[in-house]
């Protein structure tokens, strides 16, 4: 067998998914809205605080299931884009005083640069080599932000407070329910925009390289172009996603930005299904929640306890949320028959 | 899930309104969120996973520590409740926690979380919900800081107060010094050496021939210890945690350097660092304590170490009794204890640090003899009293005075 053959037959990373099979119907996408919208009336600060952690991971994930799901790259280096949005945010906020809204667009603009570049050298890796450069990444970033070099700017290992904001125009909210909204009127702008991405020329040349790069290239799809595009826009998403929890959690600190937090996002995408964008929403419920869970059952064990639930998770539905929202799907369509 | 919170919601007013007229009838108990009649719900925030986990034995200790106050009576009649939860050292996950803790457990107050970035990233929430954040479990100098953050209160000795100390030794036995120094690279080395050149003064410069750092990832120090070698230094600074003390002891044998070692107390167990480092390697080495070491053999029939033995043994087994961590979780328990008592019958979050901040020569059992805990409204800085002691044969003399060495944050 050829060396070229070989390339060809070779399984592709990322299983197939259909172009329609990856967003969700427009009727249950407005009744998913509706409910994100009704909650935060309903419930205690503390919990709305957690529900604006689960957009913001929410977001993160959705970011990475562009890159992978989309176009069928592996990262495990979403951490230091995170970081890199967390610490511009914060910067901008507490050493320039500028508005905390008007940080995030160029905290995204930084971050869509830093991963338009990493993509670069990135194009000659693929696979689990490219996993691996990334996890480099990822593990470089908490000593970086440490640096003496930067440490005027990043406050070093002690970390920045950053300022909560108030509700706008005397709205009478509370700074836990301002921030849910806000946070949730970003993440439905990415949402959507990040769908119609996937629907466009550039989203179907992503997934033409995912199943199979040298036909794409045969078809005139510039992958190198695209690949890196996919890079940046992940970066630039998951980069907003930092400064939205930098202001969520009113800190920032290396320790708060390691490779943990890129598994974490990692196992968020497979749990809600690679490639399925509205499975971000429970993957990162998975990463929030399931930690909790596994803690209520045992102190000692919590490790081994979430290790057993992520074993079950994968063994019962290998396809994450997206195959049990299938399932559930043929089950409703079987009811009104 | 709304359904379920407007019903919690119900209770809770139920219960405030149950507080409300039951205060009412006793005018002279006050209570604030998570004390009752019955009981004084206490939060606490521990790595039980993560980096950082070998430190969890603590909020174990403490648990057990409450569980025998319980047993015998809780306090004022009222018995803690402990809720402690894991963040794994990660300081978004300690936020979410101590939101957790607040407004969904409603505990009094939040005390002895572990960490210095985990309880940076709380302290700014804390002070603004007025929720006690006290004695945290960690040694940097900022929690002394009563002005800015009148909530939060430190516990142990911090790290400039020890370096001030031994660069005060080095001052006065050994004024011609040439200093080598080793620091671990981060908050916690970095805070040693400022103490430690703020105690030389103007001197600092001319006294330290080098500042060598190691991150905390690499597998061994050795190239550290041959390159401060070089520099010919007649004494010798180690900052830096147990693996990396004990090698760096073992090292300096082997290659025959003997200088005046000054070792930080963080490393100054018997049972994880000089054991392991060889008792012969260990000789002459100078450190300073607060706590009473259990590995010592010279508190075997100590009063306070017979009590902290029993109490091992009744109400947590499984310890390991050479993890200084168990003495440090003892004795920061029964301290919090002491504030509880003194509070009687007003546990309001105002009176609990007011009470806190109004400790006068406690003595503990843990405690080394004449270390006494010390707060005034201005002084957030339990415990700054040291004492100086060098390792002869199998254990640590003392010797000196108790060294007092205040350190604001």
């Amino acid at each position: 067998m050829s060396a070229v053959e070989d390339v060809v037959t070779e399984a592709p990373a990322v299983e197939a998914v259909p172009k329609r099979a990856m967003t969700l119907g427009f009727g249950t996408s407005l009744v998913m809205l509706a409910l994100l919208l009704l909650v935060p009336l309903f419930v205690k600060n503390f919990i709305i605080f957690q529900l604006t952690m689960l957009l913001i991971y929410g977001l993160a994930v959705l970011a990475l299931n562009i890159l992978t799901g989309g176009s069928g790259q592996f990262s495990l280096g979403q951490s230091a884009f995170y970081a890199v949005g967390a610490y511009t945010s914060a910067i901008l906020m507490e050493h320039a005083d500028m508005n905390y809204a008007l940080t995030l667009p160029i905290a995204g603009i930084i971050c869509f640069a830093f991963g338009f570049l990493f993509g670069q050298p990135a194009l000659r890796l693929s696979g689990v080599y490219l996993a691996l450069a990334t996890f480099a990444l990822a593990t470089a970033m908490p000593q970086l932000l440490k640096l003496g070099f930067f440490e005027h700017w990043t406050g070093g290992v002690q970390g920045l407070v950053v300022t909560k904001p108030d509700a706008p125009f005397g709205l009478p909210m509370s700074q836990d329910m301002w921030l849910y909204y806000f946070t949730l009127a970003i993440t439905v702008g990415i949402y959507v925009a990040s769908v119609n991405l996937l629907r466009s020329r550039s989203g179907r040349a992503f997934m033409a390289i995912r199943d199979n790069e040298i036909a794409a290239s045969a078809m005139g799809v510039d992958v190198a172009l695209y690949k890196t595009l996919a890079f940046g826009v992940s970066a630039g998403i998951t980069g907003v996603a930092g400064g939205l929890g930098a202001i969520a959690v009113q800190f920032v600190a290396p320790d708060g930005y390691t490779i943990t937090l890129a598994i974490s996002l990692f196992l968020g995408m497979v749990v809600g299904g690679v490639g399925w964008l509205p499975g971000s929403i429970v993957g990162s419920a998975f990463i929030i929640f399931v930690p909790n869970i596994a803690e209520g059952i045992s102190k000692g064990l919590s490790g081994a306890v979430f290790g057993v639930l992520l074993f079950l998770v994968i063994f019962l539905v290998p396809h994450g949320a997206r195959q049990v929202a299938m399932v559930a799907q043929q089950l409703i369509g079987k009811l009104k028959k | 899930m709304p359904a379920i919170h407007l019903r919690l919601g119900a209770f809770s007013a139920a219960l405030a309104l149950l507080a409300a007229t039951s205060s009412a009838s006793l005018a002279q108990k006050k209570y604030d969120t998570g004390a009752t009649d019955t009981e004084i719900k206490i939060g606490n925030i521990m790595p039980y996973s993560g980096p950082a986990s070998a430190y969890g034995v603590i909020g174990k200790t403490e648990e057990a520590y409450f569980r025998k106050v319980n047993a015998e009576g809780g306090i004022n009649g009222r018995k803690i409740t402990f809720i402690s939860y894991d963040d794994a050292y990660s300081p978004p996950k300690t936020v979410e926690q101590a939101r957790k803790l607040v407004e969904s457990d409603e505990v009094l107050m939040i005390f002895n979380s572990l960490g210095t970035p985990p309880n940076s990233a709380i302290q700014k929430y804390m002070n603004q919900k007025k929720v006690p954040q006290l004695f945290v479990a960690t040694g940097a100098t900022k929690w002394n800081d009563p002005k800015e953050f009148p909530w939060t209160m430190g516990w142990q000795p911090n790290y400039q107060s020890e370096s001030t100390i031994y660069a005060k030794y080095i001052l006065k036995s050994k004024p011609d010094a040439k200093i080598a120094v080793l620091y671990q690279n981060d908050d916690y080395g970095k805070d040693y050496l400022k103490g430690f050149k703020d105690g030389l003064g103007a001197k600092a410069a001319s006294m330290i021939v080098m500042e060598e750092s190691y991150e905390v990832s690499e597998p061994t120090i050795d190239s550290h210890i041959v390159k401060l070698k070089s520099t010919g230094a007649d004494v010798f600074f180690n900052i830096t945690t147990p693996k990396f003390a004990a090698q760096a002891i073992k090292k300096n044998a082997e290659i025959g350097w003997k200088p005046l070692h000054f070792l930080n107390n963080v490393s100054a167990s018997i049972g994880s660092v000089i054991k392991p480092a060889g008792f012969d390697n260990a000789q002459d080495i100078i450190s300073s304590n607060y706590l009473k070491d259990p590995t010592d053999q010279q508190w075997k029939n100590d009063k306070g170490m017979i009590a902290w033995n029993e109490f091992l043994d009744k109400y947590y087994p499984e310890a390991n009794r050479a993890d200084a961590s168990v003495m440090y979780a003892y004795t920061v328990a029964q301290g919090l204890v002491h504030v509880l008592k003194a509070c009687g019958d007003d546990l309001s979050r105002e009176n609990i640090m007011k009470q806190a901040a109004s400790i006068r020569d406690l003595e503990l059992g843990g405690l080394l003899p004449g270390v006494k805990v010390n707060t005034s409204a201005t002084d957030f800085a339990p415990i700054s009293q040291l004492q100086l002691m060098k390792f002869k044969g199998d254990h640590w003399d003392l010797f000196g005075e108790i060294i007092n060495a205040d350190v604001g944050g």
